[in-house]
Parts: C-alpha cells; sequence; structure tokens
C-alpha cells in the first residue's frame, strides 16, 4: 500500500512534468521579459533538475505533510484541500451508500424475481440508468426541480439541500450499475448446483435463497465495489462542474487549466490516497467479517497476498 | 469441453452458435440496430447532414425545433442536427479506438507477465497496481492535461483507464489456460510451442477480453463525454456531443433545448453498447445457457 501511494506520488509528478507551458511565463503574463521568467523560475524552484524537484516534493508531502502553495493565489494547498474535500467526499460517499443500500437488495429482488413483469421493467431502466451521462441527468433534474418548480437550489454550496439534486444525480448511475452487478451475481448462482440441491432436499425457498444462495452471490459483487467507489469519485469531481460546488473537481480542473502544478498534482495524489485508504478499509472490513474472503485472502491470488503483506 | 467437443462433432462450431444464440435474442439485435445505425449516420455525416456544422448566423440562433432545423438551433446559429451528426463521428471514433488501444497495449503487457511470470510478472502487475490505484478520471484528467487535448491525446488519455483492468484479465487467463488439459495434451502430441500459444492460449484467453471491451465501449463512449464536457477532451468549436452540453450548461435558465439532443444521442449509443455487450456475455457464458 505505501509502495504503491509512492509510486502514484511519482508517477504524477512525472506526468505533469510533461505538461507543456511554462508557469513563470504564464504568470507573469505576455509581456514580461527574459530575465523576470527566470527570476520567477528560481523562485518556483523550476530551474532545478527533475530529480530534485521530484526529492523535494516527495519530502514536502509526505515527510512534512505539506502540498506546498498555489502558483497563482499563493494560498496554501493543503487547506485548500482540506477545506473542499468534505464536499466532494460527501457527494461521493452519499452516492456510494445509495449504491449499496439501494442497488444490492434491488438487485437481489430482480434476480430471485426473474422472469416477471417487476424484473422485466427493472432491468430496462437499470440499462437507460446506466446509460444517461450523469452530469446530463444533473442539468435535468436543475432545469426540473431548481429552474421549473423552484424546490432545490440549482448550484452553490450553502447548507445540506445543496447536496440533494448532486447525490441524487450522482447515485442513479451507480445504483442501476450496481442492480446490474448484483442481478448477474445472484442469477449466476440461483443455477448452481448446490442450490438445486438445497432445494432437492426440502428446504424453504427463503432458506435456499438467503443461506445458501445469496452468501456466494455477494463475492462478485464486493469485488466491484472498488470500482464503483473510483466511479463515484470521477463522478462527483464532474458533477461539482454542474452545480459549481467548490469541491477538489473545480480546484483540480482550474488547476490543470492554468498550469497551478502544486495544485493539479497534489489533488490527484491527495485523492488517490483517500481512495487506496477507502478500498483497503473495506478489503480488511469484509475480511473481517465475511469467512468466505478471509478463505480467499489466504489461499487466493498471489495478488491480494502480497497486498496484505505490504500493508504489514 | 464435453459439450464443445459434442457440437464440434455435429458440425456445428462455437462461433455459429454464439451468432444463433444472439440472432434469437431480441436485446442483442435492438443492441446491434442502435449501434449501427449511429454509426452508419456517424460515417455518413458529410453527406446528409443538412447545414455545414461549423456555420454560424446569429439571426437564426437558439431556435426551436421546426422543419428547416430538426433539432432546432444552438446558440451561434449552427444546426443542432448537423452537429450531432459530425459529433457522432467524435464520440464514436473516440471510443472504439481508445478501447482499441487499451486493450493493444493490455494484450502485450498480460501476455508478457503470463508467459513470463516471474519476476517480470510481477514487476509488470505491480506497475498496474500503480494505475489503478488512481481513479481512471483523475488519470485520464491528468494526462490529458500533459499531453493536450488534440485527438491522438485523447485517445490515450482515455485509454490509459482501461490497460490496467484488461491486461489484468487476459493474464490471469493466460495463467490459467497454461495449465488446461488440452495445452498438456498438445504438449503430449509434440505441438510446438508457437503452435501452443498461437492456436491454444491466445484464441481462448482473448475471449473474456473481447467480451469485456464490448461492454467498455458504453463506458468509454460515456468517459469521452465526461472528459468534453469538462473541457479536456474535444474543443470547441468541434462538436463532441459532451462538448455540445458544456456549451448548453450556459443556456440552461434561457435556452435550455440545447440541453436535451446531444444527452439523448449519448444515452441511446450507450444503450446499444451496454445490450451488445450484455447479450454477447450472455451467449458467451455457458453457464447462462439454459
Amino acid at each position: 500500500m505505501i509502495p504503491v501511494i509512492l509510486a502514484v506520488a511519482i508517477l504524477i509528478f512525472t506526468i505533469m512534468t510533461f505538461v507543456p507551458g511554462n508557469p513563470a511565463s504564464l504568470i507573469l503574463g505576455a509581456d514580461a521579459t527574459e530575465e523576470q521568467i527566470l527570476i520567477k523560475e528560481h523562485e518556483l524552484g523550476l530551474d532545478q533538475p527533475y530529480v530534485i524537484r521530484l526529492g523535494n516534493f516527495l519530502k514536502q508531502t509526505f515527510v512534512d505533510f505539506d502540498f506546498g502553495r498555489s502558483y497563482w493565489t499563493n494560498t496554501s494547498v493543503t487547506e485548500e484541500l482540506m477545506a473542499r474535500f468534505p464536499r466532494t467526499l460527501a457527494i461521493a460517499g452519499f452516492a456510494m451508500l445509495f449504491t449499496v443500500i439501494i442497488g444490492i437488495p434491488l438487485g437481489i429482488f430482480t434476480a430471485i424475481h426473474e422472469g416477471t413483469f417487476a424484473d422485466r421493467i427493472g432491468v430496462l431502466l437499470c440499462v437507460i440508468g446506466v446509460s444517461m451521462p450523469t452530469f446530463w441527468l444533473a442539468m435535468l433534474f436543475v432545469l426540473l426541480f431548481a429552474l421549473k418548480l423552484k424546490l432545490l437550489p440549482a448550484q452553490g454550496m450553502d447548507g445540506a439541500k445543496y447536496f440533494v439534486l448532486p447525490v441524487v444525480a450522482q447515485s442513479l448511475g451507480g445504483i442501476s450499475g450496481m442492480v446490474r452487478t448484483a442481478r448477474a451475481a445472484m442469477l449466476e448462482v440461483v443455477r448452481a448446483d448446490y442450490v438445486t440441491t438445497a432445494r432437492s432436499k426440502g428446504l424453504s425457498e427463503r432458506k435456499v435463497i438467503y443461506e445458501h444462495a445469496l452468501p456466494n452471490a455477494m463475492l462478485p459483487i464486493i469485488s466491484v465495489l472498488s470500482g464503483q467507489l473510483a466511479n463515484q469519485l470521477g463522478g462527483a469531481l464532474v458533477i461539482e462542474q454542474v452545480f459549481s460546488i467548490p469541491g477538489i473537481g473545480l480546484y483540480l480542473i482550474n488547476a490543470v487549466n492554468t498550469r497551478d502544478y502544486p495544485v493539479a498534482q497534489s489533488s490527484v495524489v491527495f485523492l488517490s490516497i483517500l481512495f487506496s485508504l477507502i478500498v483497503l478499509l473495506t478489503d480488511l472490513g469484509y475480511a473481517a467479517v465475511d469467512p468466505i474472503i478471509r478463505a480467499q485472502f489466504v489461499q487466493g491470488g498471489t495478488k491480494k497476498k502480497k497486498r496484505k503483506e505490504e500493508n504489514g | 469441453m464435453a459439450d464443445m467437443k459434442k457440437e464440434k462433432r455435429k458440425g456445428i462450431n462455437q462461433w455459429q452458435e454464439v451468432l444463433n444464440i444472439l440472432l434469437h435474442n431480441p436485446n442483442a439485435i435492438i443492441g446491434f440496430v442502435i449501434v449501427a445505425v449511429l454509426i452508419i449516420l456517424a460515417i455518413l455525416a458529410p453527406w446528409i447532414s443538412p447545414y455545414n456544422y461549423l456555420e454560424m448566423n446569429l439571426a437564426i440562433a437558439k431556435q426551436g425545433p421546426s422543419a428547416a432545423h430538426i433539432f432546432g438551433t444552438d446558440d451561434l446559429g449552427r444546426d443542432i442536427l448537423s452537429r450531432i451528426l459530425y459529433g457522432g463521428r467524435y464520440s464514436m471514433s473516440l471510443g472504439f479506438l481508445s478501447v482499441g488501444l487499451g486493450a493493444i497495449v493490455a494484450m502485450v503487457i498480460g501476455s508478457i507477465a503470463g508467459y513470463f511470470g516471474g519476476w517480470v510478472d510481477n514487476l509488470l502487475m505491480r506497475m498496474m497496481d500503480v494505475l489503478s490505484a488512481i481513479p481512471g478520471m483523475l488519470l485520464s484528467i491528468i494526462v490529458a492535461a500533459a499531453l493536450g487535448t488534440a485527438y491522438h491525446d485523447t485517445v490515450i488519455a482515455m485509454a490509459i483507464g482501461n490497460v490496467a483492468a484488461l491486461s489484468r484479465i487476459l493474464r490471469a487467463q493466460i495463467l490459467s489456460i497454461r495449465e488446461k488439459e488440452y495445452v498438456q495434451a498438445a504438449k503430449a502430441s509434440n505441438c510446438s510451442n508457437f503452435r501452443i500459444i498461437f492456436s491454444h492460449i491466445i484464441p481462448n484467453s482473448v475471449m473474456p477480453m473481447i467480451i469485456n471491451c464490448t461492454s467498455r465501449l458504453a463506458a468509454a463512449l460515456l468517459f469521452c463525454a465526461s472528459l468534453s464536457f469538462i473541457g479536456l477532451g474535444v474543443q470547441p468549436p468541434e462538436p463532441e456531443w459532451g462538448a455540445m452540453l458544456a456549451g448548453a450548461r450556459g443556456y440552461i435558465r434561457t435556452y435550455p433545448y440545447m440541453l436535451i439532443s446531444p444527452g439523448i444521442f449519448i444515452a441511446l449509443s450507450v444503450v446499444g453498447f451496454t445490450l451488445l455487450g450484455d447479450s454477447l456475455r450472455d451467449a458467451m457464458d455457458p453457464k447462462l445457457r439454459k
């Protein structure tokens, strides 16, 4: 885990050094002299070789826990990130929560009632749900709920009701995706031989589904959770754009457009660390509660074993 | 396995069977028709679009649908239908190219890791761990920022998100197939390594990847739209669907009509690829056959 995060930081830093355009001349404007640009470059430390800058960046980030200062506003990136990340996390986190607590039961429900009218409607709605771009859905919501019905605010961030539209828009895609995954996983399990055996020995349908089929269907469902989380985080960055929510997404995209290296690389490194931590925590949490996964960790692929060793 | 051999004896090959299943699946046909129509429209765009997609005419700006402009006109008086048709070229080709490029790179990485094993495998897979530790959207944003927003740069920025997952799928397949009985049988009958790899291992290991790629195409179209929407993909005035929505955002209060059609086309194309990917996966998976 720690080597992975270090490697992520190095990778991001390296990619950022390839960004075209010189931040020094961008900051000073078009009519800066050659000399002024050189002085500014020296100030920003851009005249030093790549290895030294990389070393400084890593030391700053991982030893001093300081993400540096923005080239443009000279404000502390760490403070900005701390102020902004709760908003991004709230959108992604709530969307993820709804995805799990609504998506999984609904998926299992449709699988159990496969072929019925409700199942067909559910499947159709989910295909549409995963196909609509989240940011488009969000804009349609703004149009309907904010501009036409005037129920909820269209943009900004000033209290809980500002989160409603972004979170709902962000959740729908996730829920649809989760229903599809859970349904497919459940259908696969329901056709397995041991389910037929369980039925043939006269167990009640309830017992067959909840005690024999469901625990086994949970494995593929759990394995897509981290991918879902990555989607929700990425989606939150985009949806901030629609609602002008001052979260990490707006900060990052603005920084990318203005060549604000410290801001851009710190935001990405910060979110990646956050993402890896959450994935690790959920992995460990599930491993602790679920004996099936615990067994998988022990005998399963070398990848998971290695990861666990790295984490100590 | 046994089933397949029986079928071979009857003279039906696996592909014909899959095709047969697909032809009897209404979802597969709907998906195929949607995708085919959208691709044909995109290819024919220069001949069938009623207006020049770049031609501005402020006198007719922000008009609703009419006989002259079926989808209306945008804020600069450009015909939205023409822009949608041309936009399809960007969205579709970016989707195909980015998934294709990702798959090719993944195939190289995955097969090297799978064949050689040992430290090569270890090194490559740790690199993939690093790539997948960065959420896909972030990775693409940062790569798009570094490379720029030219067409091929956007393809690379979108492709990189597919590499890690696809190479893992291929590697896992190769690892499991290396140990299969038919590979051992081929070895025992003195088959050359070259023949084993190319006629036994590769054809059997790329299938899950192809199925995965079809579903990935749907995701790639959404991804492409998001990237253009935040200004890091296809740039205005070029008419990519996501970029058109970004343009429409500014007029959501005064002229919301601009929002509707690009979004519908994105959703429609994604529905097409999703249905196609689903039915292909179901058709190829013997466990789901009834």
